[in-house]
């Protein structure tokens, strides 16, 4: 193993990630899939900033389906970051991610979304992805902080 | 630039902006006014970036960021960029604050390298053990 983490958050590399969980993880990669910021070089450069000395690799879904197993396989330790439910969705269609845990780590209030926790908020379609996740077999929960409370999906869904 | 001078706004983690205004506040009473806190609490990178732009408006400003990187200074840079009129400062104190509200009359290019010396300069081991 070593995707240490594979997290659904919004701000993607930001202070939760890189201090909270990156203290603990010690991840020497972040892994950023999003179809969007693999074509916007002055986006990734905003995101490289707060990486400190890890490697921050961006890229699209379609070619992280074909490095995830490559990215497990490899000694070096990666985060996995998506910035929505559908796109880790989408990663782990086919059954990708079966077995591993997802974390959901920062969805915040937008029109159409209801708060579930603090700090996750979810639309109708979104809740929709989440159950389409569990479908493919991940193992789903929410948790901002290593410390914090872990809330499984099945208390996020009803 | 307002008559005032340039406006200064604390983009920050949770409360610490608005304690950092309320601090300069005490110390330095109305001159205060010149500082607008705004935290990340809650808000999406849409959120943020609405309520940035809604403190600034198309003000002269000076964007104070905790960190260098994160959904604040993220948010800030995204926003300065080709616009000349607003500077992104990172790693933000209390003396800077101070010296930001007593200089703010001053052109950007002649205020932004002040704080940074007044920022580094205030960071010093006093009792070193």
């Amino acid at each position: 193993m070593t995707v240490v983490l594979y997290r659904v958050d919004e701000r993607l590399i930001h202070g939760q990630v890189v201090i909270g969980w990156g203290y603990q993880l010690r991840p020497e990669r972040y892994v950023v899939v999003d179809d969007v910021l693999a074509r916007s070089d002055w986006e990734q450069d905003l995101y490289r900033l707060g990486a400190g000395d890890a490697d921050v690799v961006f890229t699209t879904v379609e070619d992280a389906r074909g490095s995830i197993a490559r990215w497990r396989d490899e000694s070096e330790r990666s985060i996995v970051l998506t910035r929505d439910i559908g796109t880790m969705l989408a990663l782990a269609r086919g059954g990708t991610l079966s077995g591993e845990n997802v974390n959901l780590g920062g969805l915040h209030h937008e029109p159409g979304r209801t708060e579930v926790l603090t700090y996750l908020h979810l639309s109708p379609d979104e809740r929709g992805e989440l159950e389409a996740l569990v479908g493919e077999g991940v193992n789903v929960y929410a948790r901002d902080l290593p410390d914090a409370h872990k809330v499984p999906v099945e208390t996020l869904l009803s | 630039m307002s008559e005032q001078g340039v406006l200064g706004v604390v983009l920050a983690h949770g409360a610490m902006a608005a304690g950092m205004v309320d601090a300069v506040r005490r110390i330095a009473g109305d001159a205060a006014d010149g500082l607008v806190a705004i935290s990340n609490d809650g808000a999406s990178p849409s959120e943020l970036k609405r309520r940035l732009e809604s403190a600034v408006g198309g003000q002269t400003c000076v964007v104070f960021v905790d960190l260098p990187s994160g959904s604040c200074g993220a948010t800030a840079l995204a926003s300065a960029m080709d616009v000349p009129e607003r500077c992104v400062l990172c790693g933000v104190n209390l003396p800077v604050l101070l010296d930001f509200v007593f200089n703010r009359g001053l052109p950007l290019q002649e205020l932004l390298p002040r704080l940074v010396e007044k920022g580094r300069g205030s960071i010093q081991a006093m009792a070193s053990g």
